[in-house]
């Protein structure tokens, strides 16, 4: 049989295997199939809540309805939906005016409309709370030094916590986003003439904090349920200087012909959740630690007279699903970035090895890379990679350079002289040393080097949590927002599983890389 | 063959070869002798070209030794170091056959041909299957030597091979090296400071000192008429066992 007629036999049978999927995929669609329809929502409670709720109207108007809960932060949120990844999920004005349309100069809603309809996506009008930053103090000590707005601030300058200079100065302690925004607590100091005395810390610690009496002040989501619960006042912002975030609906524009009734149902949200009524929900999942498929059930029943069927706590099923899911993007992490580090830093060890006047520039060079913070090299990153799994593949590919090229030269470099020169008065070549004497004995020093990237590459890729890269890293930074230690178990215990699975693995790979003879000889030594 | 032409040699500011002439004898054993640092294993180094001199030349067969050239020199001789210099992640089979399946020599043939070295200098063929550091260290210098016969060099160089063996085990080795040197007609360059072995493998003894040739012959003619006192001092060095018989019976 020659090659063309094989082809073309090839051909005619792809073509009827195509004919018949192509088939097989029209046929049902003849009927009218329920519209599908994807949820998503951020990386918070609040948001999860609401993506709850437009999950089960969607399903209560016949869509097959699917939630793509915490995607990360609005970056990503924003894009899925643009990218029509997911069809709508609960925004903020004013991270929409700041953030997702800052560099367009809009104002008002017809503004916002305007920009999001270019990008085919619509806007609910408000649902009723504003869930802004404020300034929060315990309720006791508010009342007591007679503050109740942001001004009042004014008498009681802030100190330095250190300083500890005066008993009567209120300490300000902020989460790390609000030292830093531009429209947090620079902005704010100026704006109402506050010393600018304060200390960033993690944004669950602060709440700690204030209940020790460590800070006195401190910023606050006006939909945090932890205001009631820590007996928390926020300050009225008298001179209106934070931006309103009122919560509105975003969804793709087609769907208002795809799924008419579903947008329809979302739309009965509209003006339906106060402030005070949002705060409740909230504090019914994180305080009494309800699920949100719950809270949200419960309200659309409750107050919108709906009769949606309130999904079963399957806690442990979202458990083992997350599970899988993040472990699948754990070894996605770690396989990609040592792959690429093994082939850049074997290379750089012989390199290091035969060239010794870049030995020193090598092996200090992968040095340095090792000492840099994980987060600043994450955050360097960043603006070239953009967000999720890229910049935490590169951090990690930087980091698993150090320990391969150091072994691979250290591997190299101890193989003793009298052999090397066995390997060349035999008449080998360079190339032929290398591949047939030198790499075959640095085998073991060159395995236990990747060994040790993929075991700290294990634990290193959890800081892709912070960033949208999925894995581990995402309970881990999930549980931490919630103050929740179970769900911070569900990533801090498969990431050690896999760091000992990691070192078990290589330590079987030995027997299948490490030349027997090696393995022998070490043997004996022991 | 390999010929040294006013070669010399220095380490940093140490001279350890003054200019030197020296020729390997076709068919025939040369042994380098003469105490540490007095130039014989520089000698051999400078033969397979692990190290240029600085001036002068080494010829092999007429043509000099350039790096150009060098590799391919290198597998026309057999070169054997202490203890073998074996590669430890092969077995005793891959050592010797490491060059020619490198070169391309079909497996079956690489088999009967080391089979067949090991039949030469006695190794034991189930020692084949085995890896260095499953050996006996007479079976690892036998390894060594087979490795350097693998091609059937014209040269054979030796350096110290004895050196790391007991006495019995070098005693048998060297009864079965020189048979084999004299009987595959082979020229050979030994280096070593033992006396009795210079003078039962050496065709021609040449004895060095500070980095020069301070007298060279027959082993006996070094013994009957040493040059100088240096050569005179060397050869009494040798001490040969004595039996003190008086009071034993």
């Amino acid at each position: 049989m020659n090659h063309a007629s094989f082809a073309a036999r090839l051909a005619s049978r792809l073509a009827c295997i195509l004919l018949i999927a192509t088939c097989a995929r029209l046929a049902p669609s003849q009927e009218t199939k329920p519209p599908r329809v994807r949820v998503g929502s951020k990386s918070y409670t609040e948001s999860v809540i609401l993506g709850e709720m437009l999950t089960l109207l969607a399903s209560a108007a016949g869509a097959r309805a699917e939630h793509r809960a915490e995607l990360g932060g609005t970056q990503i949120a924003y894009s899925s939906l643009k990218k029509g990844e997911i069809d709508a999920y609960p925004e903020y004005t004013g991270t929409l005016t700041m953030e997702i349309l800052g560099d367009q100069q809009v104002q008002t809603d017809e503004d916002i409309a305007a920009a999001l309809a270019r990008n085919g996506i619509k806007m609910s009008r408000r649902l009723g709370f504003n869930n802004s930053y404020a300034l929060g103090m315990r309720r006791a000590l508010a009342d007591e030094l007679k503050i109740a707005k942001i001004s009042d601030l004014k008498q009681h300058p802030g100190s330095n916590a250190r300083s500890g200079a005066a008993r009567s100065r209120l300490k300000f302690g902020f989460s790390d986003e609000f030292m830093n925004r531009e429209d947090g607590w620079p902005g704010l100091s100026v704006a109402y003439g506050l010393s600018d005395y304060a200390r960033g810390l993690d944004h669950n610690l602060a709440y700690a904090g204030i209940r020790s009496g460590t800070i006195h002040v401190t910023d606050v989501y006006t939909t945090d349920p932890e205001i009631a619960a820590y007996e928390m006042k926020p300050l009225e912002d008298d001179l209106r200087y934070f931006p309103q975030y009122d919560c509105v609906l975003l969804y793709r524009a087609d769907l208002d012909q795809r799924a008419p009734q579903v947008v329809a149902n979302w739309l009965r949200l509209e003006g339906a959740i106060d402030e005070p009524t949002m705060i409740k929900l909230n504090a019914r999942s994180r305080i009494d630690r309800v699920f949100e498929g719950r809270v949200a059930g419960e309200f659309l029943n409750g107050t919108l007279g709906m009769k949606v069927t309130i999904p079963p706590d399957d806690r442990w099923r979202r458990v083992l699903v997350n599970l899988a899911i993040n472990t699948r993007q754990h070894l996605m992490l770690v396989c990609v970035s040592l792959l690429a580090a093994i082939v850049v830093a074997v290379p750089l060890g012989i390199l290091a090895y035969r060239l010794p006047p870049a030995r020193q520039l090598i092996l200090g060079g992968v040095g340095i890379l090792q000492t840099l913070p994980s987060m600043a090299v994450l955050m360097f990153l960043l603006p070239l990679l953009g967000l999720g799994a890229w910049p935490t593949i590169a951090a990690l590919f930087l980091y698993s350079l150090l320990p391969i090229v150091r072994n691979t030269f250290a591997g190299l470099n101890e193989i003793p002289a009298n052999l090397r020169e066995s390997a060349t008065v035999l008449g080998l070549g360079p190339r032929a040393r290398l591949w047939l004497v030198e790499l075959p004995m640095a085998s073991r020093s060159i395995l236990s080097g990747i060994k040790t990237a993929a075991v700290i590459n294990v634990g290193t890729a959890t800081i892709g949590g912070l960033i949208g890269a999925g894995g581990y890293g995402q309970p881990i930074i999930t549980g931490t927002r919630l103050n929740d230690i179970t769900i911070i178990m569900q990533g801090a215990i498969p990431a050690a599983l896999m760091a000992l699975a990691v070192q078990g693995l290589f330590e079987l790979a030995e027997r299948f890389v490490v030349p027997k003879g090696l393995r022998i000889a070490a043997g004996k030594s022991t | 063959m390999i010929e040294l032409k006013k070669v010399s040699k220095s380490f940093g500011s140490t001279q350890v070869l003054q200019p030197t002439n020296l020729r390997l004898t076709p068919g025939e054993t040369t042994v380098l002798i003469g105490p540490s640092g007095c130039g014989k294993s520089t000698i051999l180094r400078l033969m397979i070209g692990l190290i240029e001199p600085d001036d002068g030349e080494v010829l092999f067969d007429g043509t000099p030794l350039t790096p150009a050239n060098v590799k391919l020199i290198r597998r026309e001789i057999g070169y054997v170091i202490q203890d073998g210099g074996l590669f430890p992640h092969l077995s005793a089979q891959d050592n010797v056959g490491l060059l020619a399946r490198y070169l391309g020599w079909e497996k079956p043939r690489v088999v009967a041909r080391v089979e067949e070295m090991a039949d030469l200098t006695r190794l034991p063929r189930e020692a084949l299957a085995r890896y260095p550091s499953q050996l006996s260290g007479g079976q690892r210098q036998r390894l060594g030597i087979m490795r350097a016969l693998m091609l059937d060099p014209a040269v054979i160089l030796l350096d110290e091979p004895m050196g790391a063996l007991d006495p019995l085990v070098r005693f048998d080795l060297q009864e079965d090296l020189r048979k084999i040197f004299v009987s595959l007609k082979k020229t050979v360059c030994i280096v070593t400071h033992d006396m009795g072995e210079a003078g039962f493998f050496g065709d021609r003894v040449i004895l060095l000192g500070s980095g020069r040739i301070v007298q060279q012959g027959k082993l006996d003619d070094l013994i009957r008429s040493p040059a100088d006192d240096f050569v005179r001092r060397f050869i009494n060095a040798q001490r040969l066992p004595t039996v003190e018989t008086q009071g034993v019976l």
